[in-house]
């Protein structure tokens, strides 16, 4: 068999942060001029690296927030003890430089031929990679419906709420007064109330801390959906 | 020539810097990373099998496979992703002695696994005391998300070489490429070499 797409040697490509915009108080998304950036898929990421003055070099990876076709953005939640996420987050203004490379990953990908419906699942700043494919249908396919369930611990830490009109939200630790919505962790009654039914066949889409994508994926399954349908990206805390 | 990033330094995470691979940093957790849901496996109905070009495929239940002399392995591990792990401890079984005495002209393998993932390997990787199957982790029997009941363990080469929840090895003439490896990781995977992407 083919390989399905030979990136060839993938280089480090200089990248300009354009602008940067508040998402939290923990996180920033950057917008990132690159020359010869190749474009992305919607749910792929990028190898970031970051050099220091005296040549010491560190590198992780981050997902890519936008859109393809629209300009590259990522968008990074500080950790604590964060080496790159705190320069990412605290540090970086419009005019600074980083290297990447990418984009990478091909599986947790979706475009409009992939079809539908879809079914994103979210837990914390696993929803950025969601986003892009969120953002990707909005514009490329709109017609295929969409559920986004997110998970967050508080109403300050939900990343691009004005653009979660639809979305069904839930929160763990505390939601905001006078909520009437879901103050609980996602579990298989939420999703039967909330997702396409396993009939439906609905792409579904996992991202969050191990531990939920666990429990979801499991839960997905559990419930009836098809285990080829349900693709996972989990955000080991690494900096 | 890299970018200078004004004002990013170096934050001291401790451990031994001559054990880490480039571009790797220390990790203290044990971070998660799989294509799909975790697959659920019963050891009554596991085995592990070899075949494809050898002599006579072979196979193992999992209470033949238990019943060998196990090894406790301490070892460092290395994720693509850049994290590193220092002095991990497993239990399991050399590929060795499942490959004794094995005749084949295969210089290359594939693992595939529960759940359809698949990965390969030069043969030469996963002999000569580089490579065990295991099933147990830090004292523990391997949990599932880390690849339990029983996944590859291949040290010296980036951690999703070590496939989860492994089921069998294909010897083969050729380097066929898995599951990450079509979707343009490398081949071989060697940290030390950053062969992080084809073409690394």
């Amino acid at each position: 068999m083919a390989r399905a797409a030979l990136p060839g040697r993938l280089s480090w490509l200089p990248a300009r942060i354009a602008a940067v915009r508040r998402e939290t108080a923990r996180a920033r998304t950057l917008v990132l001029d690159v020359e010869r950036w190749p474009g992305h898929r919607a749910g792929q990421h990028v190898d970031v690296r970051l050099t220091a003055a005296d040549g010491y070099q560190a590198q992780r990876s981050y997902s890519i927030a936008s859109a393809p076709g629209t300009p590259l953005e990522i968008t990074v939640e500080r950790l604590s003890d964060g080496e790159l996420s705190s320069w990412l987050v605290d540090e970086a203004r419009p005019g600074d430089v980083l290297d990447l490379r990418g984009p990478i990953g091909g599986y947790f990908v979706w475009d409009s031929a992939s079809g539908g419906p879809l079914l994103l699942v979210a837990g914390g700043s696993g929803v950025v990679p969601l986003m892009s494919i969120e953002r990707n249908r909005r514009l490329a396919a709109p017609a295929i419906a969409s559920t986004l369930l997110l998970s967050a611990r508080a109403p300050e830490d939900v990343l691009y709420a004005a653009e979660l009109d639809g979305a069904t939200l839930t929160y763990t630790r505390r939601a905001p007064a006078g909520w009437t919505g879901y103050d609980r962790r996602i579990d298989a009654a939420m999703l039967t109330q909330v997702a396409p039914p396993p009939e439906a066949r609905p792409r579904c889409f996992v991202c969050g801390p191990t531990a939920f994508v666990e429990r979801i994926s499991q839960d997905l399954v559990d419930l009836g959906h098809d285990s080829a349908l349900v693709k996972t990206e989990r955000f080991g805390a690494t900096g | 020539m890299p970018s200078i990033s004004r004002g990013f330094r170096r934050r001291d995470r401790g451990g031994d810097p001559s054990r880490l691979p480039p571009g790797q940093h220390l990790e203290s957790g044990f971070p998660v990373l799989s294509a799909g849901p975790t697959p659920r496996v019963s050891t009554a109905e596991w085995s592990f099998a070899i075949k494809g070009a050898l002599d006579a495929p072979r196979r193992w239940s999992w209470d033949e496979l238990r019943a060998l002399e196990p090894d406790a392995i301490r070892c460092d591990i290395h994720c693509v992703t850049a994290w590193s792990k220092l002095d991990t401890e497993w239990d399991g079984i050399s590929l060795d002695v499942l490959l004794d005495g094995v005749e084949t002209d295969a210089a290359f393998v594939t693992a595939w696994c529960d759940g359809g993932y698949t990965t390969n390997l030069p043969l030469e990787d996963i002999t000569g005391g580089n490579a065990w199957l295991a099933w147990g982790y830090d004292g523990r029997p391997l949990a599932p998300e880390h690849g339990g009941p029983v996944r590859l363990l291949v040290p010296h080469l980036y951690f999703w070489k070590s496939a989860k929840w492994v089921r069998g090895l294909a010897l083969r003439a050729d380097d066929q490429p898995g599951f990450w490896e079509e979707l343009g990781y490398h081949d071989r995977g060697d940290p030390w070499r950053e062969q992080r992407y084809q073409g690394d």
